[in-house]
């Protein structure tokens, strides 16, 4: 499998970090480079957050600047705007994915139509992080992926990262976005491994996927916690024969239609790999962008490979719930034969 | 509880002074402010409705009877300050320096009429119910970081503090110690739900004590009480000593909306005890030798021609622009948007 690695630039010193230290930089930069950012949420200040996201950042930048705040996610919401609007630069931290929901109207009403509504006189530059996924062997409700909740939202952009180097560049994107953006951190790969990042600073392009691997046979297209899930699902794959590429879309609104064209066009088949539930999941987004792309260069129907029309279920059924390797080849062989 | 918290008011229902703490701020120049300012979104309300009627205004939600309140309180404010409003706010956000133009546009189903004057921070007014109190707090918060002597205030109904919303923005506040007003008008009814079914407490004002900050209930339609207690609270916030949750006790005089008929759920005698805002500070201007037949005179005609001037901006407006469907959805739009523009429009060129 050929590796297409992004360029880290030259003469640029690099340190190990995995992808939550990789965030926790990314943070302590944007705390160091900027007075207006204020990072608040729950247990983020003497705690460093329940994942250690903002470990030592309290102590470095103070509790006014890193805030334990009431546990309110709408009020950390609520708060946010009004932050945004009056000059701050608001890191919004979600403990979890699955606890999103009572903010859930302050997103869709305010936070994403603000600029709209105010013919851009008001808008809400800030950042929403939140954990998400299943397979930590969490409690219930943690394992949410909703992602389609937001990418289905005018007006804020969706981000999910799959790697530390990914994760700290897309969230000084995001960051520097004069819009809202969603930063979907894939809980599963916080300690997965760790990779050389930059230690200054550098920008991961919001709307722009990434090949990870070059292949001729099949497209998978996955992003976040998937794309280790399609990585094993191609070193099997390879084993029968069938060379796979495999695309990570990074940034889940805007989405980038070109990167999923070009190489569709090439193979001439696709697998969409996401653990969120099959119905109404972005997948079908993305058979959509094939659809209008790429529909004469496509030598079998498209594969989704996802999570299933039910709750995430409780830790102990969770693997039946994720799409696995095996599952992915399967899908594999079944486009490979049509 | 509701022993704890007695009705503020500084003038009667006979226009009166009852409380003589701040007779002696009370000087001809606030007594014609309030009237003008009272006596103007009257005539705009009003206008409105009839506007609506005639099918020159979309669905329209009236304010008539909380003039007082909403004047009282928007008067007590810095131009500085922030304000966050809901839809039954506009007297407010008008006396605080929104175009009235604007807010016909607004009734009218055009966004333009969300955007304040660049010199006024007034959010555009929060349909779902209780959520401007979080932003109050945040942007209240800003100013507090930033070291300013600038507070927010969030207006809000009687319905609103069932809302989540309204705890955790009350309670963040409170937490933060930020400069923030939390005005509660109380005016009887959410839609048709009247107060005794929206909550078991007797005030509004009571629930300050969930959060340890000062609450205070006033007479709603005495414009007096208002201006001086919302005063007392913005100068408390500037001054560093946190939130505040006023219940001004007011009345909705009409209907929901233009779309609501609450002779289907409003007893029909109720309400009549309540005594018209301005009708009571007209009494008070008699009572102390305030009222000048003149000034009156040249105050009606002027009310009357801005209103007028308004409704001829409002209907003079450029038409809608169809970009606008698209525009300030981002700051810059994503290629997928920017190619459903240029599909539509390019749609209509060909109709």
């Amino acid at each position: 499998m050929a590796q297409v690695k992004e360029s880290v630039p030259k003469n640029e010193t690099t340190k190990q970090m995995t992808l939550i230290q990789a965030i926790n930089d990314g943070m302590r930069l944007l705390l160091e480079e900027d007075n207006r950012t204020i990072i608040l949420g729950e247990d983020i200040g003497k705690n460093g957050g329940v994942f250690r996201a903002t470990e030592g950042l309290q102590e470095a930048f103070g509790d006014s600047r890193v805030v334990d705040t009431p546990l309110s996610e709408a009020g950390i919401i609520g708060t946010s705007i009004g932050l945004a609007v009056n000059g701050f630069r608001p890191i919004a931290e979600i403990q979890f994915l699955g606890f999103i929901y009572p903010a859930y109207e302050q997103i869709m009403t305010h936070v994403s139509r603000i600029r709209m509504r105010s013919m851009s006189r008001f808008s809400v530059p800030m950042v929403i992080r939140a954990p998400y996924g299943a397979g930590i062997r969490a409690p219930e409700i943690h394992s949410d992926s909703i992602e389609i909740l937001f990418t289905h939202m005018p007006g804020i952009k969706v981000v999910c990262p799959s790697n530390p180097y990914d994760a700290k560049g897309l969230l000084i994107a995001a960051m520097e976005d004069p819009d809202p953006v969603l930063v979907l951190e894939p809980m599963k790969n916080y300690r997965a491994k760790r990779e050389e990042v930059p230690v200054g600073k550098y920008s991961v392009e919001i709307g722009k996927g990434k090949k990870v691997s070059e292949g001729t046979d099949v497209t998978l297209i996955a992003w976040g916690a998937m794309i280790s899930i399609a990585e094993k699902a191609a070193e099997l794959a390879q084993k029968k024969g069938i060379s796979c590429e495999i695309i990570d879309l990074r940034t889940l609104y805007p989405i980038d239609r070109d990167i999923i064209a070009g190489s569709v066009q090439k193979t001439t088949r696709a697998v969409i790999i996401h653990e969120a539930h099959y119905t109404g999941g972005l997948g079908n987004d993305i058979v959509s962008i094939i659809n209008d792309t790429s529909f004469l260069y496509l030598r079998a129907p498209i594969e989704r490979v996802t999570g299933f029309d039910v709750p995430v279920p409780f830790f102990a059924l969770e693997e039946h719930y994720l799409p696995t390797p095996a599952r992915v080849v399967e899908g594999i062989e079944k486009v490979v034969h049509f | 509880m509701e022993h704890n918290y007695p009705i503020k008011r500084i003038i009667d229902d006979q226009g009166f002074i009852v409380d003589k703490s701040f007779e002696k701020q009370i000087d001809e120049q606030l007594v014609q402010e309030l009237f003008y300012h009272m006596l103007r979104i009257r005539t705009f309300d009003r206008k409105a409705i009839n506007l609506q009627r005639q099918g020159r205004l979309g669905t329209y939600a009236p304010f008539e009877g909380q003039e007082a309140a909403q004047v009282g309180s928007s008067l007590a404010l810095n131009a500085e300050d922030w304000v966050f409003p809901t839809y039954r706010d506009h007297g407010a956000t008008i006396t605080f320096g929104k175009s009235m133009a604007r807010t016909f546009l607004y009734w009218n189903g055009r966004v333009e009429g969300c955007v304040a004057p660049p010199d006024r921070n007034i959010f555009p007014p929060a349909v779902p119910i209780a959520t401007q109190l979080p932003h109050a707090t945040g942007a209240a918060w800003a100013e507090k970081i930033k070291g300013t002597k600038n507070i927010a205030i969030a207006y809000f109904g009687d319905g609103a503090t069932s809302e989540g919303d309204f705890h955790e923005g009350l309670n963040f506040a409170s937490v933060l110690k930020v400069p923030v007003v939390f005005f509660n008008q109380n005016n009887g009814y959410a839609i048709s739900v009247p107060m005794e079914k929206q909550m078991n407490s007797k005030t509004i004002a009571q629930k300050s004590v969930a959060y340890g900050i000062p609450g205070i209930r006033i007479d709603g339609n005495d414009c007096f009480a208002v201006y001086f207690e919302t005063k007392k609270a913005v100068e408390n916030a500037r001054d560093g000593n946190g939130p505040t949750l006023i219940e001004a006790v007011t009345w909705r005089k009409g209907a929901h909306t233009t779309a609501d008929d609450p002779s289907k759920y409003r007893p029909e005698k109720q309400g009549e005890n309540f005594v018209d805002p301005l009708t009571r500070l007209e009494m008070f201007m008699k009572n102390y030798g305030y009222w000048n037949e003149e000034w009156i005179q040249v105050t009606k005609e002027k009310t009357t021609s801005e209103v007028e001037a308004a409704v001829e901006e409002m209907e003079k407006f450029p038409p809608p622009n169809v970009e606008d469907v698209f525009n300030h959805v981002f700051a810059e739009m994503p290629a997928q948007l920017a190619e459903q523009k240029d599909t539509y429009l390019a749609h209509l060129g060909r109709q």
